[in-house]
């Protein structure tokens, strides 16, 4: 059943409505679990778009074997996702840094808070994100280190690649991931793919994996696939990053998801205008390129990739 | 006076990314003047030039005291503000929220930290700053709750408030909040534009700072007598907010003193012109802020009263 959220009527002749569609057992019991899939929270990642659509599509297959609520919102940002803008547009605010939000706030922080109390109170939610256009990621979840213990975990469980526990920062704190996870509503935010795509594999690696979550939550009785173990990162020095030495055009050379030797090829920076390279940029250390550049445009410092490194991965 | 090149940065086809710094004096570092961050505070540079233009006079004049250093960067983002974007071109990041930056990070955090090498340890931090919602503002100095800039040496600058601003997560990477991390007094000065050039509102904010500096004894000016500047914290501010989304008709002005009951701005509907509704002032105040866009959304503080 599709639902409105939240909404706010804009200036000309328009109302910006957040909808959910929540699908339930043809027979609720009293106590049913809930999982929360939320996604277009950036207006340029539509990965998680293909997630929304798939995962409704299987479970309307084999609806007999849904025993919990699937709440589905594909569009947390509806105007970002329409116009091709990744933060709210007019406002060119990062929508992930205005929760909790307020409901006597103005309109952005009012619809933050009208998402928050939607959500709240899930026995998960899985948060999924695309990168951004710039960068190509293997299917990975993230996670604050201030809430590892509960969401590790549950991030086993979801056929992921890579789980990057990472360091608290304040500038976070505004997070959707973070204002639920720190009131008791764990979130996995999870990273896959790139901005104005869609990667139909990774799509359907993470609908097995929320099919497996649902069933050790209770929430699905059918068949699951085995998932993925994943390679699981709690230290800073495993990630190297690779930040552009100068401004160009960036070609990349080796495969995203690459297990490199030290010393091997990633891409070039080039200048078209003199047809000379600039710069090679080569692995620092052996290790697995997890996230690589995707569009071409460098500047001095853009990141070009990051390489999660062998000893982390542990593979031979 | 020292015209140079703080910070440089190579483009692909553009010419370099260059913020350029002039200094006053020798000694020890007494006070940076940063101007604008984003691609369109336009007034915020221009405050800035005629700074240069004023601090170059008082150097020729022998008007700057004997070891006092001062800089000015009249602007640290000449590349957004050549192409009309408020954030940075590539990426969209937003310079004033990478400080204290990162030297092997991505482009704006070693554009903040290039720049920030050169502007810390100075004993006070001057930043011309914008509020992300469009509107007029009474000029003011801003600081931060937590830190040591003192609402009492922030009077200093003349201006007629003193807001007192609650710490917020995403503050804790502005450059006002690092320059006070490390060691600098920081005020962040509000004129009354943003996108559009005001003589009177860049001429007040140039006193302003020729008041400061004459107080701090780092110029030679006479400063006129100055009234006491009101100090606010942000979170006593009375906001009032719209429920409709439409027309944004304001009946009042910045500046000017509204009492209990007074209409202060009608929303119209769009396509027929009818008022939807009408604001009130719920106390007798000041105003300090309004929205001066022709359309306003639902739930926006359009007016800010001060009492
Ligand atoms: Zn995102």
């Amino acid at each position: 059943m599709v639902k409105t959220i939240t909404s706010v009527g804009l200036p000309i002749d328009e109302i910006l409505e957040i909808k959910k569609n929540r699908i339930m057992p043809d027979s609720p019991s009293g106590d049913m679990k809930r999982i929360s899939i939320v996604t277009g929270i950036h207006g340029d990642e539509l990965e998680g778009q293909y997630v929304c659509f798939g995962l409704q599509q299987r479970i309307m297959q084999e609806k007999e074997n849904l025993s919990g609520i699937v709440d589905v919102y594909p569009a947390m940002n509806p105007l970002g996702i329409d116009s091709v803008t990744r933060g709210i547009p007019a406002f060119d605010l990062d929508m992930n840094r205005l929760f909790p939000g307020n409901k006597d706030g103005n309109m952005t922080e009012y619809l933050a808070a009208g998402i928050i109390e939607d959500v709240s109170g899930s026995d998960c939610v899985i948060d999924i994100h695309a990168s951004n256009i710039y960068l190509t990621e293997i299917p990975q979840i993230r996670i604050n280190e201030l809430h590892e213990d509960r969401l590790v975990p549950l991030a086993m469980e979801a056929n992921v690649d890579f789980i990057w526990v990472h360091g608290a920062s304040t500038v976070l704190e505004s997070t959707f991931a973070y204002s639920l996870n720190s009131t008791g509503t764990p979130v996995l935010v999870v990273e896959m793919g790139v901005g104005m795509r869609i990667t139909k594999d990774y799509g359907n690696q993470l609908i097995d994996g929320i099919f497996n979550l649902m069933q050790k939550m209770g929430i699905w009785k059918g068949n699951t696939k085995e998932v993925k173990k994943p390679v699981i990162s709690r230290n800073p020095d495993d990630v190297i990053y690779l930040n552009a030495s100068t401004g160009g055009l960036f070609i990349p050379a080796a495969r995203h998801g690459a297990k490199l030797k030290k010393g091997s090829l990633i891409g070039r920076i080039t200048d078209p205008l003199r047809g000379e390279v600039l710069d090679e940029v080569k692995a620092p250390a052996d290790g697995m390129l997890f996230t690589i550049r995707e569009y071409p445009v460098v500047d001095e410092g853009s990141l070009m990739g990051r390489i999660l490194k062998k000893e982390a991965c542990g593979y031979e | 006076m020292n015209k140079r090149i703080i910070y440089e940065l190579k483009g692909m086809y553009r010419d370099s990314f260059r913020v350029t710094g002039y200094e006053y004096g020798t000694g020890e570092k007494s006070v940076c003047i940063v101007g604008s961050s984003r691609g369109n505070e336009v007034q915020q540079v221009y405050c800035c030039s005629l700074l240069v233009k004023k601090f170059k006079q008082l150097e020729n004049e022998g008007r700057i005291k004997e070891g006092h250093k001062i800089l000015v960067i009249p602007s640290i983002n000449p590349y957004s503000m050549n192409i009309q974007k408020r954030f940075w071109p590539v990426d969209n990041t937003d310079i004033n929220r990478m400080f204290p930056g990162y030297d092997m990070g991505e482009t704006t955090q070693r554009i903040a930290d290039g720049v920030f090498k050169e502007i810390s340890g100075y004993k006070y931090g001057i930043q011309f700053t914008s509020f992300y919602m469009p509107g007029d503002f009474m000029p003011h100095v801003r600081i931060m709750d937590e830190g040591f800039s003192e609402a009492s040496v922030a009077g200093q600058f003349g201006l007629p408030y003193v807001i007192i601003r609650k710490v917020r997560p995403y503050d804790t990477a502005t450059l006002n909040y690092n320059w006070q991390v490390w060691d600098t007094q920081a005020f962040s000065l509000y004129t009354t534009t943003t996108t559009r050039i005001d003589q009177n509102g860049s001429g007040q904010a140039v006193l302003s700072v020729m008041n400061f500096l004459a107080a701090q004894g780092i110029i030679k000016y006479n400063v006129p007598q100055l009234l006491k500047a009101k100090v606010v914290n942000d979170t006593d501010m009375v906001s009032v907010r719209t429920s409709e989304s439409g027309i944004f008709e304001p009946l009042i002005k910045a500046g000017g003193k509204v009492t209990t009951g007074q209409p202060l701005a009608n929303i119209l509907n769009p396509y027929e012109a009818e008022v939807i509704e009408t604001l009130y002032s719920p106390v007798d105040a000041n105003v300090f802020f309004i929205h001066n866009e022709p359309l306003t959304y639902a739930n926006t503080a359009v007016i800010k009263l001060v009492q």
